[in-house]
C-alpha cells in the first residue's frame, strides 16, 4: 500500500472516526480522535499505557459508546450499539485480556460469541478446524480452554473472528503475551489476512513491531491524536516523541553488574499449584547474587505465579533447603519471617495484593511496613506510620492529594511507584518484583527502573519476573526463562540474545542441575 | 424390618426430599449464573403462605400453586432489584430477603395458623405403583413429586445440551468476558434468579398444600438453607442434587425409622439430624479444596455491573 | 432510565446518611402499611415507636432488650470486618445461655461472689466454643461458615430443648420444660430499682468501647480489616489467616454467649425453651445498620430494641400480629442495602437526551 491511498481523503474508508470523544469520571479518555483505515490496510494505533487506545477500540467494537463524534463504516454513519452489532457488520476483536471461558471447549466458546449464527456445534467445530489450518493457527476445537497455552488461547480469539465474514480485525496488544517466535508467526497470519482484503487495526506500544508490520500508524497521547505517519519511513525517535512528548525521560541503558555472593538460592524446587488450572514447578534451580538483577522471562501461566508464591512464602516449600537466603534455609518459613530476614516483594497485582484498594496510603504503608517500628505492644504508632507514608510519597514522587487518599483512586503508575518505594525503603537484602512496570506510563516505568538499579548498586539481590522481554534486557544483569514450570539456564545479558531467550520461553533448553552443597558454600564465601 | 416398612420409608424419603430437590434445582440455576441468593428460606415461606391463603379462600389447589410460584418470583425480583440492579452485596441482600420473608409471611399468615385444608392427594399410577419396594416411592406420589422428576430432567438437559445453559455457565464464570462478547449478562442473571424464585415458591407451596398440609409460622424450618448446602454438596451438578435431596429426605425422617426399629431416641436429638447431616456433608465435600474450586462457578456471589 | 455511575472513591458522607435515609423510608412505608390496616398512621407509629419509651420503666426495658442485641452485634461486626460471615449469633447465644444455666444450676445452693462471674464466663465459653467449632470447620475442612453457622443455630436450639426437657428440667416443676430458678448469687444485680434493668447494659457498653479501640488502634484489628478487604494482601503480608478467623469467631461467639448468659441470669432467671426472640438474627441487621462501627451499632441496637417493644405494644393496642417486628426489621435492612448504592455510585436519570445527576 502506498502513501497516496493512505492520505487520499476522497476514497471510501473501511472505517473512519471523526471527532470521537469519551469522558470517564475524572479522565478524558479520548479527545476528538480522528482515524481512518482502508480495506486491506494494517493500521497501527500507537500510544503508551493510559493514552486511551483501549477505550477507542471498545467504542469501535460497541462495548462502550462515544459521548461525541461519529463513526463511519464503509462510508456510512454507523451506530454500533453493542458487540453483536459490530460482529454483524464484520468487525472482530481480539482482547488483551482474553474473553474466554476456561471451563468450556473451544467450540463452545466460539459458539457463544456467534450467537444464533453459530448453527450446529458439530459443523461449527469443522469450520473451526478448516479456518485455523487455512491461516496457520492449528487448533483442536474440542479442547477445554483451561488446557490451552496463552498463545493457543489467542488463536481461539482470532479464529473466533475469522469463522465469520470479517472486514476489520482489531487486536489489542496481541504480542505482549507471545514469545518472539510466536510473534513472527502471528505477523505471517496478519499479512495473509491483509492480502485477502481484511483491514487490521493493531494496537501496540512497541515501536519495533509497528515498524515491522504496519502500513500506517496513528499515535495517541493522553487521549489526543498527536500525529499520523508511515512507520517504515518515520524514524523511531520521532514516533517515540509523538508517543510520550519531549519532556519525558526514557530509560535507555544501564551499566551492568556482576554482583557478589549469592543471596537467594533455590534448589530442586518442586511444587503443585493451588489453582486447579495452574502450572506445576518442576525441579527449579537458580540463585540471585547480592548486587545483581536476575530477570526471568516467560509467557504468562508457565509457573511464574507459583514460583513467586514459593519465594514470598505464601506457599511453603516441601522442605526447608529448597529456598535459602545465604546460608539460612527459609523454605518452611512464612512471608513475615522471610521479611524479617530481608525480603521485600512487589506483586503483579498492585490493587488487591500489593495494596488494599479501599485503604489509605497510610494504612497501606503499614501493610508490609509493620516491621519498621510502626507497631509497638500490639498497637499502631500512628505518628510514625504517617511519617513513613509521607516519606514514601515525597522520596518516590507519588502524585497524590494526601497520604489519606485511598489507593484505588490513583493511576497505576503512581500506585506502583508507591509500592516500589514502600518496599525499597525497608532496605531489603532481596527484592522480588513481578512485572514491575506492567501497565504504567513511560515516565513512571523509567522512575521504577532507576529505583531498581539504585537498589542493586546498594548491594541488594533483585529478581524481576516479567513478560516484557525488552524490559528484561534493559534492566537485568543476567537472564533466564520459565516454561511449563521448568527454568532455563541463566546467562549474562550481554552473552545472550532475544532469539535465545525466546527459545527458552518455548521450553528449548537443558535444565540446569542443583548446585551442590560445597559449591554453594564456596560461592557464599 | 419388613418390606412394608422399607417401602413406606422410601416413599416418605422421596416425599420429604421433594421440596429440597425443587429449591435446590432453582438455586443451582441461579448460582450457575454467578448469583448467590441466600433468601431461599424467605421465598419458600412466602410461597407457602400465599399458596395456602389462596387455596383456603378459593378452594383451588391449582390456583394456590400458581400463586405460590408467583410469590416466589416476586420475592426473587425484590432480591434481584437490589443485588443486581443496585449492585448490593449478595450475601447481605439474601439474608435480608430471608428475614423479610419470614416476617412478612408470619404477618399475612397470622390469621390462618392451624386452619385445615384438603391437601394434594397422591395419584398412584396403575400397576407401576404396585411394584415391590420402589413402586410406591416413584409411582405412588402426588403430582408435584412427578413434576419434580420432570424439573430435574429439564435442568439436567438445560446444562448438558442447551445453548441458553451454555450462556448461563459463561455468565457465571466470567461476566466481564461475557459482556464483551455481547452476551446479555444482566438479563440472563435476572432470569436465573426468577427461576430460582419460582422453584422456591413451588417448594413452599408444596409444604403448605401437600406435605403438611397446613400453615405455621416458619414452617420451612431451615429447608432453604439445607438446599443451599445441597448445591454445594452436589458440586453444582443436577444429578447429584437429586441424590442429595433424597439423602436429606431420609435424614429428616429418621424418627420414623427409629420408631420402626423400636429405638427410643429423644425427639429433640432426632430433630437435629438433618442439620447435623448438612454440616457433615459440607465438611466432607469441601475438604477437597482443589475440587471445590474447580466446580464452583468462578464469579459466584461477586457483584458485576456492566458500566457503559 | 436509571444508570449507575461509579464514583472514583466511596463517599464517606453517604455511608453515614444511608442508615438515616433507610430509617426514614422504613418509617414512611410503615405508616402507609398501618393505614392500609385501617389505623391512623401517625397514631400507629407513635404507639409503635414512642409509647414504649415514654416512661422510666420503658427506657429501662429498652436497655434490657438492647443489651443482648448490642453484645451480639458488636461480635458480629468484628467477624464481618474480616469477611467471616458468622450468621450464628443466635446459636452462640443459646449455647451461652445453656452453659451458663448448667453452671448456675450446679451452684444453686452456693452463696458466694464468685458464682456470678463463673456463670457468665461459662456462658462466654459455651458461645465461644460454638463459634470456634465453625471456625475450625472452615479452616480445617474449608466448610462455608454461612451454612455451618446457620445449621449450628438449629442444632443449638435442639440441644437447649433436649436439656430443658431432660437433665436440666426442674424436678419440682410439675413436668414443665423449665429449670429451677437460679440462686440469688447467680442473678445479675439490678441497676434501677423497680425495673428489670440489670448490669448487662454495662457489659454491652464496655464491649462497644473495647471493640472500638481494638479495631481502630490495634495491629490485630488492622489485620482483621485487611483480611476482610483484601485477603490476598493479608496473605502476602504474612498475616495469619486461619488464626484471625479463629480469633474473630471466638470473639463474636463469646460476646453472643455473654448475651445468652445475661438473659438467663438477668430478666429470665432460669432456663426456659425460648430464651431469645431472635436477638441473634436482629444483631445481623444491627451490625449492617451500624456500619460495622461500634458507635453506629450502639444506636442501631437501641433502635432494634425499640422495634421489639413496639411490636409487642402494637400487638396489644393495635391488634396486629407480633410478626410486625420482623417485618420492620427486614424492611429496614432492605432499605439500607438499597440506599447504600449511593456510597459507591452516582445515580443518573436518563431521559431521551439529557442526564440529570442526583446525589
Amino acid at each position: 500500500m502506498d502513501r497516496q491511498t493512505v492520505e487520499s481523503s476522497s476514497a471510501i474508508f473501511q472505517l473512519e472516526l471523526k471527532g470521537v470523544t469519551k469522558q470517564y469520571p475524572g479522565c478524558l479518555a479520548n479527545d476528538k480522535v480522528d482515524l481512518s483505515i482502508s480495506a486491506g490496510e494494517i493500521h497501527a494505533l500507537l500510544g503508551e499505557n493510559g493514552a486511551g487506545k483501549s477505550t477507542l477500540m471498545k467504542m469501535i467494537y460497541g462495548v462502550t459508546r462515544p459521548d461525541a463524534g461519529e463513526i463511519f463504516w464503509q462510508g456510512k454513519l454507523a451506530a454500533i450499539k453493542d458487540p453483536s452489532t459490530a460482529r454483524k457488520m464484520g468487525i472482530g476483536m481480539v482482547f488483551q485480556h482474553f474473553s474466554l471461558f476456561e471451563t468450556l471447549t473451544v467450540t463452545e466458546n466460539i459458539a457463544l460469541a456467534l450467537g444464533d449464527d453459530a448453527g450446529d456445534l458439530k459443523q461449527l467445530a469443522e469450520r473451526i478446524s478448516i479456518v485455523s489450518k487455512q491461516y496457520g493457527m492449528e487448533l483442536n476445537p474440542h479442547r477445554y480452554i483451561h488446557s490451552l497455552s496463552v498463545g493457543e488461547r489467542q488463536r481461539v480469539e482470532i479464529v473466533r473472528c475469522l469463522v465469520q465474514e470479517i472486514q476489520l480485525l482489531i487486536l489489542d496488544e496481541p504480542t505482549s503475551v507471545l514469545t518472539p517466535q510466536e510473534v513472527d508467526r502471528l505477523f505471517v497470519t496478519l499479512r495473509q489476512l491483509s492480502a485477502d482484503g481484511c483491514s487490521i487495526l493493531f494496537i501496540s506500544h512497541k515501536l519495533k513491531e509497528v515498524q515491522a508490520l504496519c502500513h500506517s500508524a496513528t499515535i495517541l497521547r493522553a487521549g489526543k491524536v498527536t500525529g499520523d505517519c508511515i512507520p517504515a519511513e518515520a524514524g523511531a525517535t520521532k514516533m517515540a516523541q509523538m508517543m510520550v512528548g519531549d519532556d519525558t525521560p526514557i530509560s535507555s541503558n544501564y551499566p551492568k553488574s556482576a554482583g557478589t555472593a549469592p543471596f537467594l538460592i533455590v534448589k530442586d524446587l518442586n511444587q503443585t499449584s493451588e489453582d486447579p488450572f495452574g502450572a506445576r514447578l518442576k525441579g527449579i534451580n537458580f540463585s540471585v547474587r547480592s548486587g545483581e538483577i536476575l530477570g526471568i522471562a516467560g509467557v504468562a501461566g508457565n509457573g511464574q505465579e507459583e514460583l513467586l508464591g514459593a519465594l514470598s512464602g505464601e506457599h511453603l516449600a516441601s522442605s526447608a533447603e529448597q529456598v535459602s537466603f545465604q546460608t539460612k534455609q527459609v523454605g518452611l518459613l512464612g512471608p513475615r519471617k522471610r521479611r524479617e530476614l530481608g525480603l521485600a516483594f512487589v506483586p503483579e497485582e498492585r490493587l488487591g495484593r500489593g495494596a488494599v484498594p479501599e485503604m489509605s496510603f497510610e494504612d497501606n504503608t503499614l501493610l508490609t511496613g509493620f516491621l519498621q517500628g510502626l507497631v509497638s505492644k500490639g498497637f499502631i504508632n500512628q505518628t510514625k506510620t504517617e511519617q513513613y507514608a509521607k516519606k514514601i510519597i515525597t522520596d518516590y514522587n507519588v502524585k497524590t492529594p494526601s497520604h489519606k487518599t485511598a489507593a484505588q483512586s490513583l493511576s497505576g503508575g503512581n500506585l506502583q511507584k508507591f509500592i516500589i518505594g514502600r518496599e525499597i525503603l525497608q532496605n531489603p537484602k532481596l527484592l522480588v518484583a513481578a512485572h514491575p512496570t506492567w501497565g504504567v506510563d513511560i515516565g513512571a516505568a523509567t522512575a521504577i527502573h532507576k529505583a531498581l538499579i539504585e537498589l542493586r548498586d546498594r548491594g541488594a539481590a533483585i529478581l524481576v519476573v516479567s513478560e516484557d522481554i525488552d524490559e528484561l534486557f534493559l534492566i537485568s544483569d543476567r537472564l533466564g526463562a520459565i516454561c511449563d514450570g521448568e527454568l532455563s539456564p541463566t546467562k549474562a545479558t550481554a552473552e545472550t540474545s532475544i532469539e535465545e531467550v525466546g527459545r527458552w520461553m518455548t521450553g528449548v533448553f537443558d535444565k540446569p542441575q542443583a548446585v551442590s552443597e560445597s559449591d554453594t558454600q564456596k560461592m557464599a564465601i | 424390618m419388613d418390606i412394608d416398612l422399607i417401602t413406606n420409608i422410601l416413599y416418605a424419603m422421596v416425599r420429604t426430599g421433594t421440596p429440597l430437590l425443587i429449591v435446590a434445582l432453582g438455586e443451582l440455576v441461579c448460582e450457575k449464573s454467578g448469583v448467590l441468593n441466600l433468601g431461599q428460606e424467605g421465598m419458600m415461606l412466602m410461597g407457602a403462605v400465599i399458596g395456602f391463603i389462596v387455596t383456603i379462600t378459593t378452594g383451588s389447589l391449582l390456583l394456590g400453586f400458581i400463586l405460590a410460584i408467583l410469590a416466589g418470583i416476586m420475592m426473587s425480583m425484590l432480591f434481584a432489584a437490589i443485588a443486581l440492579g443496585l449492585n448490593a452485596n449478595q450475601v447481605a441482600t439474601g439474608l435480608a430477603l430471608t428475614i423479610f420473608g419470614t416476617g412478612l409471611s408470619a404477618f399475612v399468615g397470622a390469621a390462618y395458623v392451624g386452619k385445615p385444608i384438603q391437601g394434594l392427594e397422591p395419584i398412584a399410577i396403575p400397576y407401576l405403583s404396585e411394584l415391590p419396594i420402589i413402586g410406591k416411592m416413584f409411582f405412588g406420589q402426588d403430582l408435584v413429586v412427578y413434576l419434580s422428576f420432570v424439573l430435574f430432567a429439564l435442568v439436567y438437559w438445560f446444562f448438558k445440551s442447551s445453548r441458553l445453559g451454555l450462556t448461563v455457565k459463561a455468565v457465571g464464570e466470567n461476566p466481564h468476558a461475557a459482556n464483551v462478547i455481547g452476551l446479555p449478562v444482566m438479563r440472563t442473571r435476572y432470569l436465573a434468579v426468577a427461576f430460582g424464585g419460582a422453584m422456591a415458591g413451588l417448594a413452599g407451596g408444596y409444604l403448605s398444600l401437600a406435605y403438611t398440609p397446613l400453615w405455621a409460622e416458619n414452617m420451612t424450618a431451615g429447608r432453604g438453607w439445607i438446599a443451599l448446602a445441597l448445591v454445594v454438596f452436589a458440586t453444582w451438578r443436577a444429578e447429584r442434587v437429586i441424590l442429595g435431596a433424597y439423602l436429606f429426605g431420609l435424614a429428616s425422617i429418621l424418627n420414623l425409622v427409629a420408631q420402626g426399629l423400636g429405638y427410643p431416641v429423644s425427639p429433640n436429638l432426632l430433630a437435629m439430624m438433618p442439620y447435623a447431616a448438612t454440616v457433615l456433608v459440607l465438611v466432607m465435600i469441601s475438604n477437597n479444596v482443589m475440587k471445590s474450586k474447580m466446580y464452583t462457578p468462578m464469579w459466584l456471589g461477586k457483584p458485576f455491573h456492566p458500566y457503559t | 432510565m436509571i444508570k449507575l455511575e461509579p464514583r472514583g472513591e466511596a463517599s464517606r458522607t453517604m455511608s453515614y446518611y444511608s442508615p438515616l435515609l433507610a430509617g426514614f423510608l422504613t418509617l414512611i412505608t410503615g405508616g402507609i402499611f398501618f393505614s392500609f390496616l385501617g389505623h391512623e398512621p401517625l397514631h400507629a407509629l407513635s404507639v409503635f415507636l414512642i409509647s414504649p419509651v415514654s416512661d422510666v420503666y420503658g427506657i429501662a426495658e429498652l436497655c434490657v432488650k438492647a443489651a443482648p442485641i448490642m453484645l451480639c452485634a458488636i461480635g458480629l461486626s468484628v467477624a464481618f470486618k474480616a469477611q467471616v460471615w458468622n450468621i450464628g449469633a443466635e446459636g452462640q447465644l443459646l449455647m451461652g445461655g445453656l452453659s451458663a444455666s448448667a453452671v448456675a444450676l450446679q451452684l444453686i445452693e452456693i452463696d458466694a461472689v464468685w458464682v456470678l462471674p463463673l456463670v457468665l464466663l461459662s456462658g462466654m465459653l459455651g458461645g465461644g466454643l460454638w463459634g470456634l467449632l465453625a471456625a475450625w470447620l472452615r479452616n480445617r475442612f474449608n466448610a462455608n461458615e454461612i451454612l455451618t453457622t446457620i445449621m449450628f443455630n438449629y442444632i443449638a436450639l435442639y440441644f437447649l430443648l433436649y436439656f430443658v426437657h431432660g437433665s436440666l428440667k426442674d424436678p419440682q416443676g410439675y413436668g414443665f420444660p423449665e429449670s429451677a430458678l437460679f440462686g440469688d448469687s447467680a442473678v445479675l444485680p439490678i441497676l434501677i430499682e423497680d425495673t428489670r434493668l440489670h448490669i448487662g447494659i454495662l457489659f454491652a457498653t464496655f464491649a462497644v468501647v473495647a471493640s472500638w479501640v481494638f479495631i481502630s488502634r490495634s495491629f490485630l484489628g488492622f489485620q482483621i480489616k485487611v483480611l476482610g478487604l483484601d485477603s490476598n494482601a493479608a496473605k502476602l503480608s504474612g498475616f495469619k489467616h486461619k488464626r484471625l478467623v479463629v480469633l474473630v469467631m471466638i470473639i463474636s461467639g463469646a460476646l453472643a454467649g455473654l448475651a445468652g448468659a445475661g438473659e438467663v441470669t438477668g430478666p429470665i432467671g432460669q432456663l426456659i425453651p425460648s430464651i431469645s426472640p431472635g436477638y441473634g438474627y436482629a444483631a445481623i441487621i444491627v451490625a449492617f445498620l451500624g456500619r460495622l462501627h461500634p458507635l453506629g451499632i450502639f444506636f442501631a441496637s437501641l433502635l432494634m430494641a425499640l422495634i421489639y417493644m413496639g411490636g409487642e405494644l402494637a400487638q396489644i393496642e393495635l391488634n396486629v400480629p407480633l410478626a410486625v417486628t420482623s417485618l420492620f426489621q427486614g424492611m429496614l435492612l432492605f432499605y439500607l442495602l438499597a440506599c447504600d448504592v449511593f456510597i459507591n455510585f452516582k445515580i443518573k436519570f436518563l431521559t431521551s437526551n439529557t442526564a440529570t445527576e442526583i446525589v
